[in-house]
C-alpha cells in the first residue's frame, strides 16, 4: 500500500493525547542536579550599563553564580546574520532586555535573587516606532529596490490614481511551548542541548561561538517543538548558549525556560511595516502603475529582517500583474525586541499592500472588488517584477473560478447585499482573494538538506535528517516518503529526533520548503539502499535487478508477488553479503538565483496557489464581528499527506486570521511591551473559528521536480485570511456611501473596525447633507 | 504535618511543607508529571488543564477541568484529580477522546493536547450531555490547528460504556474536604518567611472568624483566579493566606419568595448550571449572559462572585450585571453581619467597603426583578477575554410602556464598576420605545466614567461604547417589543 498520499495521523499523535510526548523542559525533573536560570532585567528602552553588583543576588539562598559577559569564554554574540546581539550587552537596547542571569538550586531562589542584582544605567533616548527611525534615520539596511518599466512616467499617464499608506502591525508567534534549553556536560567535556530550535546547526554554531569550542564539541538535539512558526528559527539560540555557558561552568545540567511573559518581552514578532504606495490605473480596473515604499522595524538588531523584507517585495505583486512596477524597502533600527521570521515571512505584509490598493481601486471605481482582483492576474507566460515566469498562472484563474462555484459566491453576494439593504446596525461583508507564495529559501545556499537512513537486520529503518518537527508534521510525511521509497510498512520506519551528529550542516526548517527539502534527501538515500538491495534480491530469484519490486515490506519478481520475501530476508542477505546498510542522501534545488543588484533572478522552485472567501457580519454598535463562514481551495500539489495539509491549512488560517484581527501588539510610551501575557495578546480561541469552514485541497496539482509531486504548505495559507480582512472592509463599507474608500487599520480590532464604521457612516451624512442642501 | 493529602490518578499522595504559593501545575511537573503543560500560568491557555472530582447543582458527581496553574498546591488537600497521565484506560489503551483526537488531526505540536484532552474527557462525562457545548473548549488555546478537528471531536463524542473504568471514581463521588491548617517552612526552594508561610482552610465560618481575628492581615483565597495569577506573574508573596472553598455556608445558595441568595464562594459554574436548571433562573436572563461569557468554563469551575467582586476590579463583568440589578451584599464578621448595597461597596480602585476581618459571604437579589435584561461585552474576541467595555441593563415596563424600573452599569469606564444613576432615575415614567427617550438618555450617559486609554482599547473608544451599548439595548429591546406586539 502506498503511504504517500494517504492521510495519517500525526506521528506523535498518541505520544500528544496521553502526555507523554516530551519538550525540552520536561527534561529536566529526572535530571539531578539540574541548575536553573533567571533573567536580570533593565526597564529602559535604551540605556548604557554602568555597572553590576551581584553581592547580594549571590548572598540568596541557593545563588551558585550570576552569569554575567565575564563568564564568556568564547565570543560574547549570538548574532545569527551580523555580530550585532551581545548575550550579555553593555548597551541595552530593548525595554526589559536581560544583562545577566542569575543560577540557582531551583527556580524560585534565581527567580527570587535576581531583583537583587543591582544594576546602573545611564537611560539614553529610544527609537520606538518606524517614524522615530524615519526621522533619526536609523535604518539596519540601505534601501533595497526591485523595479521594471517606466512607473513615473506611467503614472503620470494612467487614467486615474490613488495614494496612501498602510500600517501593518506585528504579531507575537505565541508557540504554546515558550523558548527552553537544558545544557549538560557530556563524558569528554563536550556539550550537549536540549534546545527548542528549528535550527539546529545554528543553535550549535552559536553555543560554540559563545563557549570557543570546535563545532564538534558541542550536540544540538530537537526531539520536538511545542510551536514554533517562525519564532525558534534564530531566536533559540541565546537561550541556548546561555544553558551551556551555566552548564560548563557549573558542570551540571542547566536549564533555561523562559515563562511566556519573559518570551513575550525578549523576543522578537512578525515585523510591523509602513507602506506607502501611489497606483495608477484604468477606468476599468486594470493596474498600469505601482509605486511601493515599504519600512520595516527591524527592532534592535538585525536578525532575518533583510531577507523577511526581500519577501516582502516579491510579494507585492501577489497574483496581479503590473507592467510597471517599483517597490523598494529598507529595514528601519528601533529598540523594540529583534524582530524576526514568522510564517510567510514578510509575504503576508507584501501581500496585504496589494489586497489592500485593489479594494481602494474596486471602491473608488464603485465595482465589486473581486472583478477588479480577477481582471489584473497574471496571464500565462506572464512575468514577476523579478523576472521569474509565472509558469502556471492559470491556475489562479482556476481556483478562482472553482472556489467561487463551490462557495456558490454569487449568490451569496447577492444576499449579502440584500441583507445590507435591509438592515441598519449589522452589516455583512464577503470577499474572496488569491495567494500566489514563492517556495524556495531566498538566500540560495540554504536550498539544500542531507538525510541519513539506517537498517537494522531485522528489516526496522531509523531515518535521520535535518528537519525540525514544530507541529507541521514534518516527520509524518518524512516517514511516509521512507516507507514508499523503500517499499516497506509505516511501522517498519522511525524517524530519529533532529540531532547535529547525525546530519551535518543542515538548514533552518523554515521557508515552508522541509518536506521539499528533506524529503528529497530521505529519497536519495532509500535510493541508494534500494540499489543495494535490490542486487540481493536479483541474485536471490535469479532475475535481473531491474525486475525486483519493493513493496509494503515485501520484494518480489515483478508479475510474481506468489514469490515474495520479507524485506527483512533481504536486508538479512545484504548483511551477510557485506553489503552496506546505511546511506546518506543529499538535495540541492536546481536552478535558483537572484542577483540582489539588479533585482532579477529566480529565486523561486516555484509557486503556491490558493484562494478563499470569507462571509463577515459586523455590528455598527461596537465594531465586533463574526466570520460566518470561510471556504478555502489551496493548491499543495499531489498532497503527501492529506490530513497533515488540511492541518496546515486551517492552522495557517486562522493565525493568519489572528494577525489580522485579534492580535494586537501594544507598547507603551516608555517602549514596554504592554501585551505581555495571554490575558492582553489575543490569539483567536474557538470563538474566532468559523462554524462553517470549508477546505479542499487542489485536484489534479502534481507538481513536477518536487518530491512526489508535492507542494510546500507551511506558510502559504496563512495569507489566505487576507479574505477576512477583505470581507469586514466590504461590511464597513456598506456603512458608508457608494465609492467610499474605507482605511481600516491592521489589525482591524473591534475598535478598529468602530471607528472605520463611523467614518463611514459620517460620510455617508455629509452626503445626505450636501444632497440635502442642494 | 503535610500540607496535603490527596487522590492524583488513583493513587494517596501526600505532599509536605509547601509554600501555599506553588501550585498544583508546578508541583506535578517537578515530581515528574509533565504531560501537563504550562503556556501562559494565568490561567488563559488550558494547557494545564486537570480534573477535579467534584459534584453538579443536583449532588451528582462529575469531573471538572480545572486550570492547575491556579491552583494552590495545599487547596487539592482531600480531593480527587485525574491528569492526562491517568486518563488512558488499563493496558495503556487510548480513552475515547484521545482515540477521537488522534484520529481528527486534532494535535499538531501536541503542546495544548493535554489540557484540551481534560477539557474532553470530563466534558465526556458530565451528566446530561446532549451534544456538542462549545464552551467545554472555551479555556483551551490551540495555535496550530486552527480548532475545526477539536470541535469535531467534541461533536463527535459518543457516551462512555458501562464498564468505563472512569465511571468507578464518578460512582463513589469525591470527599467532603476537610480542613487544613499549616505553616510551611519551605525549607526547600519556598521563599523563606520567619514564622512560615501560613495556610488555612476552614470548613465553617465561625473557623474563618477565628483564623482571621488571630491572624490580621491575611488574604482570603476564593478560587485562586486572580490571586494565583498574581502569584505566578508579579510574584506576590502573603504571609497568610485562607482558602474560603471548603466553607459549605459560603458555598450554599437559597431562594425565598422574596429574594435570591448566592453564596460568594460559590463556584461560577456551579451558579451557571442553577440559573440554566432550575425555573428561577428565568428571571436572571442577564446571569446567564454574564456567565456564558465570563471568561472560560475552566476559570468557571474555580472563580466565584465573592472572589470577582472583592478584587473590585474596574471591569469584572459580574459587577456590572449586579449593579444594574441592584444587588446588596451580605458582609460578615465573627461579630455579626451587615447588608450593603452592591452600588456602595466599590470605595475606589481596587478598594472596597469590607473591613479588616470582613469577608462577602453572599449576594442577594430583591424579586421581582425587571423581566428585560442584558449583558453586553465589548472585547476583542468572543470567548475567554476581558472586556474592554461592559454593560447590564434591566428595564420593567408598565402596561403602557413606560418605565418603571431601569437598572444601568457599566464596568471599563472608570476606577470601579459603575452604576449610572442619573440614567435610571431620569427614565422612570417616560415611554421606552420613543427616540425621544433614547436621546434623552444618551445626553445623560455621555461622558459619565472616567475612562481610560491602555492596551484593551482607547478612552474615545469606551467613551463611545457607553452610549453606544445603551443605543443597542434601546434598538434590541424595542425589536423585542415590537416582536412581541405582533
Amino acid at each position: 500500500m502506498k503511504q504517500v498520499g494517504a492521510s495519517r495521523s500525526h506521528d506523535s499523535a498518541r505520544a500528544h493525547v496521553t502526555g507523554s510526548a516530551t519538550y525540552v523542559d520536561d527534561l529536566w525533573p529526572t535530571l539531578a542536579g539540574t541548575v536553573h536560570l533567571w533573567p536580570v532585567t533593565v526597564p529602559h528602552a535604551h540605556a548604557r550599563v554602568l555597572g553590576l553588583d551581584t553581592a547580594a543576588a549571590l548572598a540568596s539562598p541557593g545563588v551558585l553564580t550570576v552569569l554575567s559577559s565575564g563568564d564568556v569564554t568564547g565570543i560574547n554574540d549570538v548574532g545569527p546574520a551580523r555580530r550585532d546581539e551581545p548575550l550579555f550587552p553593555s548597551e541595552v537596547c530593548f525595554h526589559g532586555q536581560p544583562v545577566a542571569w542569575v543560577v540557582a538550586e531551583s527556580e524560585l531562589e534565581a527567580r527570587n535573587a535576581a531583583p537583587l542584582v543591582q544594576v546602573q544605567v545611564e537611560p539614553l533616548p529610544a527609537i520606538l516606532s518606524i517614524e522615530d527611525a524615519l526621522a533619526a534615520q536609523s535604518f539596519h539596511t540601505p534601501v533595497e529596490r526591485i523595479a521594471r518599466g517606466d512607473v513615473e512616467a506611467a503614472l503620470a499617464q494612467a487614467e486615474l490614481r490613488l495614494e496612501g499608506q498602510l500600517h501593518i502591525g506585528g504579531q507575537e508567534h505565541f508557540y504554546l511551548e515558550t523558548q527552553a534549553a537544558l545544557a549538560a556536560l557530556d563524558d569528554s567535556d563536550g556539550i550537549f542541548v536540549h534546545s527548542s530550535t528549528q535550527h539546529p546547526a545554528e543553535t550549535q554554531e552559536i553555543v560554540a561561538r559563545v563557549l570557543g569550542l570546535p563545532r564538534h564539541d558541542v550536540v544540538v538535539q530537537c526531539s520536538r517543538m511545542g510551536g514554533a512558526f517562525g519564532g525558534k528559527e534564530v531566536q533559540a539560540n541565546a537561550w541556548a548558549a546561555l544553558a551551556a555557558l551555566a552548564a560548563k561552568k557549573l558542570r551540571r545540567p542547566a536549564r533555561v525556560r523562559l515563562t511566556r511573559q519573559q518570551d513575550l518581552r525578549f523576543t522578537g514578532k512578525r515585523h510591523p511595516f509602513l507602506a506607502r504606495f501611489r497606483v495608477g490605473f484604468t477606468r476599468g480596473g486594470k493596474l498600469q502603475a505601482l509605486d511601493v515604499e515599504l519600512f520595516s522595524d527591524g527592532g534592535w538588531s538585525l536578525d532575518l529582517s533583510a531577507p523577511v523584507l526581500f519577501r516582502a517585495m516579491f510579494h507585492v505583486d501577489n497574483c496581479y500583474g503590473v507592467e510597471h512596477l517599483r517597490v523598494t524597502g529598507q529595514v528601519c533600527r528601533t529598540h523594540h525586541v529583534s524582530h524576526t521570521a514568522f510564517r510567510g515571512f514578510g509575504g503576508p505584509q507584501g501581500m496585504l499592500v496589494i489586497e489592500e490598493i485593489l479594494d481602494r481601486v474596486a471602491r473608488t471605481l464603485e465595482v465589486p472588488p473581486h472583478l477588479i482582483r480577477e481582471s489584473n492576474f497574471y496571464l500565462k507566460g506572464g512575468r514577476a517584477h523579478y523576472g521569474q515566469e509565472i509558469k502556471d498562472a492559470d491556475r489562479i484563474t482556476r481556483i478562482w473560478s472553482e472556489l467561487q462555484k463551490s462557495s456558490q459566491f454569487s449568490a451569496r453576494w447577492r444576499e449579502v447585499e440584500r441583507f445590507n439593504r435591509h438592515s441598519r446596525d449589522e452589516k455583512r461583508g464577503l470577499a474572496i482573494t488569491p495567494v500566489k507564495f514563492g517556495i524556495s529559501f531566498t538566500t540560495a545556499f540554504f536550498n539544500q538538506a542531507g538525510a541519513l537512513v539506517l537498517l537494522y537486520r531485522d528489516g526496522s529503518v531509523q531515518v535521520n535528517h535535518g528537519g525540525t518537527e514544530m507541529g507541521q508534521g514534518l516527520h509524518t510525511k518524512i516517514a511516509q516518503i521512507a516507507a514508499d521509497a523503500l517499499g516497506v510498512n509505516i511501522d517498519a520506519i522511525r524517524v530519529m529526533p533532529t540531532r547535529t551528529d547525525k546530519v551535518p550542516n543542515t538548514s533552518a526548517t523554515a521557508a515552508s520548503a522541509s518536506a521539499d527539502l528533506n524529503g528529497a534527501a530521505v529519497v536519495s538515500a532509500c535510493n541508494t539502499l534500494q540499489r543495494r538491495l535490490a542486487a540481493i534480491a536479483a541474485e536471490h530469484f535469479r532475475i535481473g535487478p531491474e525486475s525486483v519490486v519493493f513493496d509494503s515490506g515485501h520484494v518480489y519478481p515483478a508479475g510474481h508477488p506468489a514469490r515474495a520475501v520479507p524485506f527483512a530476508d533481504i536486508v538479512d542477505q545484504a548483511y551477510l553479503a557485506r553489503v552496506p546498510l546505511f546511506a546518506s542522501g543529499y538535495y540541492r534545488t536546481p536552478n535558483i538565483s537572484f542577483d540582489r543588484a539588479t533585482g532579477r533572478g529566480k529565486p523561486f522552485h516555484y509557486y503556491a496557489y490558493g484562494a478563499a472567501v470569507s462571509e463577515v457580519s459586523v455590528s455598527g454598535f461596537t465594531g465586533q464581528y463574526e466570520l460566518r463562514r470561510v471556504d478555502i481551495l489551496h493548491d499543495v500539489g499531489d498532497s503527501l499527506s492529506p490530513l497533515i495539509d488540511r492541518g496546515q491549512v486551517e492552522g495557517g488560517f486562522i493565525q493568519g486570521l489572528g494577525w489580522l484581527t485579534t492580535e494586537e501588539l501594544a507598547w507603551g510610551p516608555d517602549g514596554a511591551l504592554l501585551t505581555a501575557g495571554a490575558s492582553t495578546y489575543k490569539l483567536p480561541t474557538l470563538g474566532e473559528c468559523p462554524p462553517e469552514f470549508r477546505v479542499a485541497l487542489l485536484s489534479r496539482a502534481a507538481e513536477p521536480g518536487v518530491v512526489f509531486g508535492s507542494k510546500a504548505v507551511g506558510e502559504p495559507p496563512l495569507m489566505l485570511a487576507i479574505s477576512a480582512r477583505e470581507a469586514l472592509r466590504a461590511a464597513i463599507a456598506a456603512f458608508g456611501p457608494s465609492g467610499h474608500i474605507v482605511e481600516l487599520a491592521t489589525p482591524a480590532t473591534p475598535e478598529a473596525v468602530f471607528w472605520a464604521i463611523e467614518a463611514a457612516r459620517q460620510k455617508r451624512l455629509r452626503q445626505l447633507q450636501a444632497t440635502a442642501a442642494q | 504535618m503535610a500540607a496535603a493529602v490527596f487522590e492524583l490518578n488513583g493513587q494517596t499522595v501526600s505532599v509536605d511543607d509547601v509554600d501555599p504559593h506553588c501550585t498544583l501545575l508546578e508541583w506535578l511537573r517537578a515530581s515528574g508529571l509533565t504531560g501537563s503543560k504550562e503556556g501562559c500560568a494565568e490561567g488563559e491557555c488550558g494547557a494545564c488543564a486537570v480534573a477535579f472530582l467534584g459534584r453538579d447543582e443536583q449532588g451528582r458527581p462529575r469531573y471538572e477541568p480545572v486550570n492547575s496553574c491556579l491552583v494552590s498546591l495545599p487547596e487539592v488537600h482531600g480531593r480527587s484529580i485525574v491528569t492526562v497521565e491517568g486518563v488512558s484506560l488499563p493496558g495503556g489503551a487510548l480513552h475515547p477522546v484521545q482515540e477521537a483526537m488522534v484520529r481528527a488531526g486534532g494535535s499538531q505540536c501536541g503542546y495544548c493536547t493535554p489540557g484540551f484532552v481534560m477539557s474532553l474527557f470530563c466534558e465526556y462525562y458530565r451528566p446530561d450531555r446532549d451534544g456538542y457545548d462549545p464552551e467545554a473548549i472555551s479555556g483551551n488555546l490551540c495555535r496550530c490547528t486552527g480548532y475545526r478537528p477539536i470541535a469535531d471531536v467534541a461533536r463527535g463524542m459518543g457516551t462512555p460504556a458501562a464498564n468505563d473504568p472512569c465511571l468507578i471514581p464518578l460512582g463513589k463521588g469525591p470527599r467532603e474536604l476537610p480542613p487544613l491548617e499549616y505553616a510551611a517552612r519551605c525549607s526547600r526552594g519556598g521563599t523563606p518567611h520567619p514564622e512560615g508561610r501560613r495556610f488555612f482552610r476552614p470548613t465553617s465560618t465561625a473557623e474563618l472568624a477565628r483564623i482571621l481575628w488571630e491572624n490580621p492581615g491575611a488574604v482570603l483565597l476564593g478560587g485562586g483566579t486572580d490571586l494565583m495569577v498574581s502569584a505566578n506573574q508579579r510574584h506576590t508573596r502573603h504571609a497568610v493566606l485562607v482558602s474560603v472553598g471548603a466553607i459549605a455556608e459560603l458555598c450554599s445558595w437559597n431562594v425565598s419568595e422574596t429574594e435570591i441568595t448566592i453564596g460568594a464562594a460559590l463556584p461560577l459554574s456551579q451558579l451557571e448550571r442553577l440559573v440554566e436548571h432550575f425555573p428561577w433562573g428565568t428571571e436572571l436572563g442577564a446571569v446567564r449572559q454574564l456567565l456564558r461569557l465570563f471568561s472560560s468554563r475552566l476559570i468557571r469551575n474555580r472563580a466565584t462572585l465573592g472572589g470577582n467582586l472583592a478584587t473590585a476590579s474596574p471591569i469584572g463583568d459580574a459587577a456590572p450585571v449586579l449593579l444594574a440589578l441592584g444587588a446588596e451584599l451580605t458582609l460578615q464578621t465573627g461579630g455579626g453581619q451587615r447588608r450593603v448595597p452592591l452600588a456602595e461597596f466599590f470605595h475606589g480602585y481596587r478598594q472596597t467597603a469590607l473591613a479588616p476581618g470582613e469577608w462577602i459571604a453572599s449576594v442577594h437579589l430583591r424579586r421581582p426583578l425587571p423581566r428585560i435584561q442584558r449583558f453586553y461585552k465589548v472585547s476583542k474576541r468572543v470567548l475567554d477575554d476581558i472586556s474592554t467595555v461592559a454593560a447590564a441593563f434591566a428595564l420593567e415596563l408598565g402596561p403602557d410602556g413606560s418605565v418603571e424600573r431601569l437598572g444601568a452599569a457599566y464596568g471599563g469606564i472608570a476606577a470601579t464598576p459603575l452604576r449610572a444613576g442619573t440614567l435610571e432615575r431620569l427614565a422612570l415614567g417616560k415611554p421606552w420605545r420613543s427616540e425621544a427617550t433614547l436621546q434623552l438618555l444618551l445626553d445623560a450617559v455621555r461622558g459619565i466614567g472616567t475612562p481610560l486609554s491602555d492596551q484593551r482599547g482607547s478612552a474615545a473608544y469606551r467613551g463611545a461604547m457607553v452610549e453606544k451599548l445603551l443605543e443597542r439595548f434601546h434598538a434590541e429591546t424595542n425589536a423585542q417589543l415590537a416582536e412581541a406586539a405582533e
